[in-house]
């Protein structure tokens, strides 16, 4: 087993070599927050979560979205899905990983991170967090490793699998569900106590994990031969098309409250968000980019002439991707602190050693993920050959 | 009907049976919550009532008497020696246990556009609210942060602490600081390099907050900041301390008396810290004309 990571061509290992490069930048820009603390950041006293928790918010979507292959695969019996369910569960390990990784490097005190186990606080939303998304983890790990054993020797799934599998599906719902609580809570914030925050975090995770599928997917097809097939291709854009729908939809609510009844800390956000506050405004070039982006991808993958055209599917997919990436793995964090509790408009940029380390927790993701997709061709590689 | 009746009584029957579930739940995720739903339901819980009325700690602010600039500066001095807090000089990352903020933007929900500039500007003294239910307290992962049984002070445990800085997204009056980097370099230190008080200073990566001096109220003390103001000529009473539940309490005397103002009251979180507001808005105005000429 353990062998086929190790087995690949140069394009594997240039891949490989990219993403430890990467890592290996990353762990020194980490060593300075270390040692400096997390004054290397552009964080602050009143913006005191940046990129890296909306990047951990983000990516948990991204984890969770995999229930859009295995529910369709294993519920309902979905067999165009039969080769795309693998990809699903391998890009949630990975997704996970990045998502954990993320909240450690965000600690101020990350050796005292297992004090959230040593002194458990149940009314707390982020001990359940940890506890769902560890979970998560496990699950996938086990269901994806007895998928590719059983694709290995030829033989269906062990029995005592399905009930996991089953398990599965509501708990990827929860862990975008309970990241969603950490924010929807606090009464401190008004731009984050919504109780369409949960749902909307679903919906932009339902479009925008799937469409990160589609592109892994068809790179796997055209640089390592895998194809999951057209039809599950053709499903997946629909997924990704329904999802984004209703996110628009969702996030179109939050706006007709805010603005519509006028309340002024529910609409100051938005005023900073889309035109600035007190000649600040950091954020707004994003927002419209994000949005308008959402809306001309959105159209395109309506019309079906467009969307089935894998040419033209794989930039709307990176539009959708991109779009939402800017609204939750950008600006909904940091806009929640925005203005502060005393009426201060302080604005965030992350630094160079922000940046750095964020794309290296990304790189151990990709590692992970290029590990385990080598993984897959590897094995199937054989049983085709068989 | 009979059968429509009966379904309605079932479903009554359930509903009562899923609120009475909810309930446990809800107190652990919320404490005084499952209550709340068992009033609404009309389900009894062994809690219900239960509320502790032990002594609780609080603070009464007289906005007029610390519009002078050396009485807010006496009690925000005494704190940060007292506590030995770091002078860290870039503004995003500093430590404040104590410090002043505009009028206008601390009670930003209770003033109008008609309110006097001055009074809109007019400085008041701010810290942790020790509030009755706190945010903070709900959200910490790790119970770095709790409520003292015996007077309900918003303790901090800085060696538990992980960092994560949950309590400073949760807490609605900004109260919270982080230590960004190691405050040691930027601790004030005496003649012989000492820093200038036994309390503990802090290392990177913890938050920490006003404690209303823990310490000095155990060995029957006063917060520091509450003696300092009562030194300063003028400023005698500008800070008064004490047990809001006991009826006989110098605070609980005066809030019987005076009319006084909390921050944010709309979010439910019961602050302990109370604002006397002069009578008159001139005198707010008064107290900035001062200020500009001392």
């Amino acid at each position: 087993m353990i062998q086929n990571f190790f087995r690949g061509g140069r394009r594997y290992w240039t891949l490989m070599a990219l993403w430890v490069v990467l890592i290996v930048i990353g762990l020194f820009a980490y060593d300075r927050q270390w040692h400096l603390g997390l004054s290397v950041t552009g964080m602050s006293r009143d913006v005191s979560w940046g990129l890296y928790i909306a990047q951990f918010t983000f990516m948990v979507g991204v984890a969770a979205s995999a229930v859009m292959v295995v529910l369709p695969f294993y519920l309902h019996d979905y067999k165009a899905f039969a080769k795309t369910v693998i990809l699903g569960e391998f890009l949630a390990v990975s997704s996970v990983i990045v998502c954990m990784t993320f909240v450690f490097v965000d600690l101020g005190q990350p050796r005292r991170v297992m004090n959230v186990l040593l002194h458990p606080q149940f009314h707390s939303v982020m001990f359940w967090d940890f506890m769902s998304l560890f979970g998560y983890l496990l699950l996938n790990i086990v269901i994806g490793s007895m998928a590719i054993e059983a694709e290995r020797k030829g033989t269906p799934p062990p029995h005592w699998v399905h009930p996991l599998i089953y398990l599965s599906i509501p708990w990827a719902v929860s862990i975008h569900t309970v990241t969603g609580f950490l924010y929807a809570g606090l009464a401190s914030r008004p731009f984050w106590m919504s109780a369409i925050l949960a749902p909307r975090f679903l919906a932009s995770a339902f479009a925008a994990g799937p469409s990160l599928l589609i592109v892994l997917a068809l790179g796997v097809r055209r640089w390592g031969g895998f194809d999951i097939g057209r039809q599950a291709i053709r499903t997946l854009g629909t997924i990704v098309t329904y999802a984004m729908a209703v996110n628009v939809f969702f996030v179109l609510l939050e706006v007709f409250t805010a603005l519509y009844s006028g309340i002024p800390h529910d609409r100051q956000t938005l005023t900073y968000l889309y035109v600035g506050m007190d000649g600040r405004a950091a954020l707004t070039p994003w927002m419209w980019a994000g949005d308008i982006l959402a809306v001309v991808s959105l159209v395109g993958l309506l019309v079906p002439r467009i969307r089935h055209q894998e040419r033209w599917l794989v930039p709307l997919c990176a539009g959708v991707f991109a779009s939402l990436w800017i609204d939750k793995g950008l600006a909904l964090v940091v806009a929640g602190f925005i203005p502060s509790p005393l009426e201060v408009v302080t604005q965030y940029a992350p630094t160079a050693t922000e940046i750095a380390i964020s794309v290296g927790v990304y790189a151990v993701g990709a590692l992970v993920l290029t590990m385990l997709y080598k993984l897959v061709l590897n094995v199937r590689e054989k049983t085709q050959l068989a | 009907m009979d059968e429509t009746r009966r379904g309605f009584l079932k479903t009554l029957g359930l509903g009562a049976l899923g609120a009475g579930a909810a309930i446990p739940i809800l107190e652990v995720l919320r404490p005084g919550s499952g209550e709340a739903l068992a009033q609404v339901t009309g389900a009894a819980t062994a809690k219900s009532g239960a509320r502790a009325t032990g002594r609780q700690l609080a603070m009464v602010v007289d906005v007029e008497k610390c519009l002078r600039d050396d009485v807010r500066k006496a009690c925000v001095e005494a704190c940060d020696r007292a506590h030995n807090i770091p002078s860290i000089p870039d503004p995003k990352q500093v430590i404040e246990w104590t410090w002043s903020d505009p009028f206008g933007d601390v009670f930003a929900d209770q003033i109008n556009e008609h309110t006097a500039a001055a009074a809109k500007e007019a400085p008041v003294l701010l810290m942790c609210n020790h509030c009755t239910d706190p945010p903070c307290i709900q959200v910490c992962p790790t119970g770095a942060t709790w409520k003292r049984a015996k007077d309900g002070i918003v303790m901090m445990d800085m060696h538990r602490c992980i960092g994560c800085r949950y309590c400073m997204a949760a807490c609605p009056f900004g109260a919270r600081s982080f230590n960004w980097r190691d405050p040691r370099p930027y601790v004030q230190h005496d003649a012989d390099g000492k820093p200038l008080s036994d309390f503990p200073t802090r290392t990177k990566g913890v938050v920490e907050k006003c404690t209303f001096c823990a310490a000095r109220v155990d060995v029957g003390g006063q917060p520091a900041c509450v003696e300092a103001a009562n030194q300063v000529p003028g400023g005698e009473g500008a800070l008064v301390f004490g047990d809001i539940n006991d009826p006989d309490s110098d605070v609980s005397r005066i809030l019987g008396e005076r009319m006084a103002m909390v921050r944010r009251v709309s979010l439910g979180t019961g602050p302990n810290v109370y604002y006397l507001v002069p009578d008159a808005l001139p005198a707010l105005a008064a107290g900035v004309e001062v200020e500009g000429e001392a």
